[in-house]
């Protein structure tokens, strides 16, 4: 079938052959009844099996007549039907279903009568209604007629099991998918089968629910620090694999039937998974989106992240029309004289101011969630109109070690480590990541090999993720993870040198100096694999396409002349900048001081970046802003350029391994890319930038190539910094970003906001003796301060731990720091 | 002699040996024959004596056969909650695609229906609606009928777009205009069963309270009955 697979693999298999409804079929051994009927086009009704989970048995619809060759070769035949679901192939055995017995039709039929004795028959107000696979098999493989007469059990409909996910129990046919998913697959068992007979249900454990008479649970479910009992990243799988419409969600409840809904592919723009969806859309409003398999990628399953953060491109604050300042307000105005008059303002801020002055730069800001084609042209309008190299679209904390990785490992390197072989390898170490926040569903891929895969997390204590998957820490104070690298445990190092092994490198590896370079040492003294995972979706395509101050496309260096060289004769123009660019932060810095004139800023949110962005925008003469909303940039902006989200346009995400995740438009709106907006802008310089359309830039891309010989930057070399000694009433901050916080993406959406984790500050019981601090704890800099309750956590000495983003912890803007920087810490009042 | 010359051939010949048409008809007799061109006038003649059937619309309005297949009419319960719960099957079954649905939550301060569910957005596009009655038999809950009104016609495209308001039964006697709560201890089983026959009191202080200007509570429906009186 897969015409990739290994010949000599594939005749290694055993196989066995066996007889269904009378067509014979050979599967490898081991097969489960269900699939191989499956194979042969026979479907037999199910609702617990599913291909992803265990098998359980738990709902008997899939019962058939079996029957197998003893020991004397005669063929003897189960007394009673049997759950196909559950038993492998023999050799000889005859399967008789449904379609040819009707022993098994009517065992099927008693069951299916069963399931529905205490069925609501609620369908119309059901939102699995129109795509449920109770009424379709109910319809193909029921009586007709219910013979049940009484009255039926009845549940309170529906309770919360978190302010996403809704349980309706009356339709529950108890076959324990999303149970099973939660803890095989997520981990997170926060829900489970309780209760006896006619009572029995899923649930959180919660007393109140469950009134239990005269007895008690044995023990609560494990909840979070806010005491909530599911709160899970991944619960949304559990709507989608729900066989019946007893697990619905909060925001696509009662909003739209199966036929109402046109549904697009697309690939999820939140993480750098680059995880295949289904948007469904009715009149171009997103309704919902769904996991779509993709067995390399994101197999069955997406984060809830991925799932319900859609609404964001669509509130009042929408952008439609270009905008541009006059008298001081921003208004709406036609594409032709919003084209014209940011040309002519990045003209004037840019030009000198006198004769013998030097003529102030201009600076492009990228956000990490444009799209490889973007992120191009950003590059290419930095370097062709502009002249500069001051374009960046790390919108975190980056270092120029890190861009010298990026550069001479990952640019234009291709597909690397795989999902698959991230499964696979026998041992993974993680450096400034973390992989349930921070991975999506990276974490489920680890999760999966749970017992096969030795996990070494270098960070500052044991997350509930890391603890999920069975994790050793190396406890980390931040900042310090290089040396954390060079003095690993010999045992560590060990497993590291078997083959396969994977070093995973996060966006905050850029935070802490010498990562890098002490990965890379390790690696080349264990053996094992290099893998770089950002967190946000545009993060690998801006590096291949070179929207990194030091990098071209292809990860050719700035610096080096056969490198511009190459990329100046593919362009057509005579040479690029040769003056190093500024990242991010530089530009910001330059802009504040008024060394940048013009700053051209997509998809950036202000409170991401922990420089001074309102003083840049005060100071920078003029500023562009390409935005789906009317963002805090966008309003400080003089001109604004409307552009489409990622669900109006066709694109390509390269995910973290370095695949190409194309998409195509889902919603036919006018709403333009940033590069075609970019390649008009460019014309009012008489520019042809040539990234008019999607083909065009890959193209482009693609006749680029990956650099060649001499055209690389070398490999980082940093040092680790030395420790520096503890001031009293200080700590070092630890921070990262949760999957559900306040990001941009996703905002507009409060029924997943309610299942975010709630904010604290962590910290080890000796260091919150040291600093005097119960309860609540002020966590403040020059810049700020932010007030947080205080969770006592196994960790490292020295440092507090607190969320990047989430409700009452900005870092980024109120502290104005990044992970490693030293903040004091006091006892709130 | 060409292929085509051929064909024509056959067919003549087949047509030669085909029997010249005969009509059924009686054959009329000589006399009949002879007054055939203006046999005619006799239809005409026959039906002024006969009674018309002309309908003076639009002066006279006759109204049409009890199961005519006229206007929509979205229904209500005895104590003024609406029937429809928004499940769409009515937009499901129209082959007209002539009906758009959006349902939405009941929650405790805005009860349309019984139950979680009801129809927040309810349109049927006239200029579409062939009137075939496939989505009353679709509905559930009975919400939707047809009434024997048949004045569709208008100048605009939107005023034949029907919205909720328009296609809602008129409140009857004692109902209680929407939204409020459904009668205590009661489930939206109780309501299809028909054991819900009048808004209770704890409805009406309900709406006393929300809405006290409500012209449904009895005590304005007096002070209306009272003032049309005087
Ligand atoms: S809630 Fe759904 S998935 Fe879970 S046991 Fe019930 S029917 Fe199965
Ligand atoms: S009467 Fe027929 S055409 Fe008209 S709305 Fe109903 S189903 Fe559609
Ligand atoms: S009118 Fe009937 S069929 Fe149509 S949405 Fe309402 S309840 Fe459903
Ligand atoms: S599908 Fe086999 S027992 Fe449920």
């Amino acid at each position: 079938m897969t015409a990739t697979a290994d010949k000599s693999a594939a005749q290694a298999v055993e196989t066995v052959t066996l007889t269904i409804d009378g067509t014979e079929v050979t599967v490898p051994k081991g097969t489960l009844i269900i699939r191989a009927a499956e194979q042969v086009g026979i479907e037999i009704p199910r609702f617990c099996d599913h291909p992803a989970l265990k098998p359980a048995g738990a709902c008997r619809q899939c019962l058939v007549d079996v029957a197998s060759p003893g020991p004397d070769g005669n063929l003897r035949a189960f007394p009673k039907p049997q759950a196909s679901c559950t038993m492998t192939v023999t050799p000889g055995m005859v399967v008789n279903t449904q379609h040819t017995s009707e022993e098994a039709d009517r065992a099927q039929k008693g069951v299916m009568e069963l399931l529905l004795i205490n069925h609501p028959l609620d369908c119309p107000v059901c939102d699995k209604g129109g795509e449920c696979p109770l009424q379709n098999q109910a319809m193909s493989h029921g009586r007709p007629e219910s013979r049940f007469v009484d009255v039926k059990r009845v549940f309170e409909k529906p309770l919360a099991l978190s302010s996403e996910i809704l349980l309706d129990r009356e339709r529950c046919v108890l076959c324990q998918r999303c149970t099973r998913y939660s803890k095989e697959i997520a981990g997170d068992a926060f829900i489970d089968l309780q209760n006896r007979g006619a009572m029995q249900q899923i649930g959180t454990f919660d007393e109140d629910v469950l009134d239990f008479d005269g007895y008690r649970p044995v023990g609560a479910a494990a909840e979070d620090e806010a005491g909530r009992a599911f709160s899970s990243y991944y619960s949304g799988n559990t709507v989608q694999i729900c066989p019946v419409g007893a697990l619905t969600s909060a925001a696509y409840r009662f909003r739209s039937r199966p036929f109402d809904l046109v549904s697009s592919p697309a690939i999820s723009e939140h993480d750098s998974s680059g995880s295949a969806i289904r948007i469904d859309h009715r009149r171009g409003a997103i309704l919902r989106r769904l996991a779509e398999h993709d067995p390399v990628v994101n197999e069955d399953w997406i984060t809830d992240k991925d799932r319900f953060a859609f609404a964001w491109q669509n509130l009042g604050d929408r952008l439609t029309r270009p905008l541009v300042r006059k008298d001081g307000e921003l208004v709406e105005t036609s594409w032709p004289e919003a084209l014209a008059a940011a040309a002519a303002g990045i003209r004037a801020a840019t030009a000198a101011p006198d004769e013998d002055e030097e003529a102030p730069g201009a600076g492009v800001l990228v956000g990490g969630r444009v799209t490889l084609e973007d992120a191009y042209a950003f590059q290419k309008f930095a370097r062709v109109v502009l002249g500069t190299n001051d374009v960046d679209a790390r919108a975190r904390s980056a270092s120029d070690e890190e861009q010298a990785f990026l550069g001479s490992q990952v640019a234009g390197t291709g597909l690397g480590v795989t999902f698959g072989e991230l499964e696979k390898a026998p041992a993974v170490v993680l450096v400034g990541f973390e992989a349930e926040d921070e991975g999506g569903v990276v974490f489920l891929r680890l999760r999966k090999s749970l017992g096969r895969q030795k996990i070494v997390t270098v960070a500052p204590y044991l997350t509930r993720g890391a603890q999920k998957l069975d994790a050793t820490l190396v406890a980390t104070v931040p900042g310090r993870e290089a040396s954390a690298l060079a003095d690993l445990p010999a045992d560590v190092r060990e497993t590291l040198a078997q083959p396969g092994a994977v070093i995973v490198l996060g966006e905050r590896a850029a935070e802490a100096p010498g990562t890098f370079t002490s990965a890379l040492d390790l690696a080349s003294s264990t053996g094992a694999r290099l893998a770089w995972i950002p967190r946000r979706a545009g993060e690998r395509g801006a590096v291949e396409a070179g929207a990194l101050p030091g990098l071209l496309p292809g990860g050719r260096a700035v610096s080096l002349k056969p490198a511009r060289a190459a990329v100046a004769k593919a362009w057509g123009v005579e040479a690029l900048p040769s003056a190093p660019g500024r990242d991010t932060a530089g530009i910001l810095a330059a802009a504040a001081e008024g060394r940048i004139g013009a700053l051209v800023v997509g998809g950036v949110s202000a409170s991401d970046l922990s420089g001074d962005v309102s003083a840049a925008l005060d100071a920078a003469g003029f500023v562009v802003s390409l935005e789906v909303r009317r963002s805090h940039i966008a309003e400080a902006a003089d001109v604004v350029l409307p552009v489409a989200p990622p669900s109006e346009k066709p694109g390509t995400f390269v995910n973290w391994e370095g695949r190409l995740r194309s998409f195509v438009t889902a919603i036919r709106t006018d709403a333009m890319s940033d590069h075609r907006v970019l390649d008009l802008l460019a014309r009012e310089w008489g520019v042809e930038l040539g990234t008019g359309t999607v083909e065009a830039v890959n193209a482009e891309l693609a006749s680029l190539g990956a650099a060649g010989k001499g055209e690389r930057p070398a490999a980082p070399k940093a040092k680790a910094p030395r420790p520096s000694r503890a001031v009293k009433g200080t700590a070092v901050l630890a921070t990262w970003h949760q999957l559900v916080d306040e990001g941009a993406l996703q905002e507009g959406e409060p029924y997943l906001a309610g299942t975010g984790r709630v904010a604290v500050a962590r910290l080890s019981r000796a260091t919150a003796d040291a600093l005097g601090v119960a309860g609540e704890a002020t966590i403040s800099t020059a810049a700020g301060s932010i007030d947080l309750p205080v969770v006592i956590t196994d960790m490292a000495d020295g440092v507090v731990w607190v969320p990047v983003k989430s409700p009452g912890s900005w870092v980024a803007r109120d502290l104005r720091v990044t992970a490693g920087a030293t903040v004091s810490v006091k006892g709130a009042a | 002699m060409s292929e085509s010359d051929e064909v024509w051939k056959v067919n003549r010949e087949r047509d030669g040996k085909r029997e010249t048409f005969e009509s059924n008809f009686p054959k009329k007799g000589p006399i009949g024959e002879a007054l055939a061109p203006v046999a005619g006038f006799g239809v005409s003649l026959r039906n002024f004596f006969r009674p018309t059937v002309t309908e003076q619309y639009p002066r006279v309005k006759t109204p049409p056969m009890p199961r005519y297949h006229g206007r929509h009419q979205l229904n209500r319960h005895p104590d003024g909650l609406e029937k429809c719960i928004g499940c769409e099957l009515c937009a499901w079954a129209c082959p007209a695609d002539a009906i758009y649905v959006e349902a939405d939550s009941n929650t405790p301060d805005a009860q349309f229906s019984p139950g979680e569910r009801y129809g927040r957005v309810y349109q049927i596009n006239y200029l579409r609606c062939i009137f075939c009655g496939l989505c009353i038999e679709a509905c559930p809950t009975r919400a939707l009928t047809m009434t024997n009104e048949y004045e569709l016609a208008g100048p605009t495209r939107e005023g034949l777009i029907y919205e909720k308001q328009d296609l809602l039964a008129p409140l009857g006697k004692n109902m209680l205009a929407a939204p409020h709560p459904m009668v205590p201890g009661t489930t939206d089983g109780d309501y299809y069963r028909g054991d819900v026959t009048e808004p209770v009191e704890a409805q009406i202080d309900w709406v006393r309270e929300h809405r006290p200007d409500d012209a449904t509570l009895p005590d304005n429906r007096e002070q209306e009955r009272e003032a049309s009186r005087g």
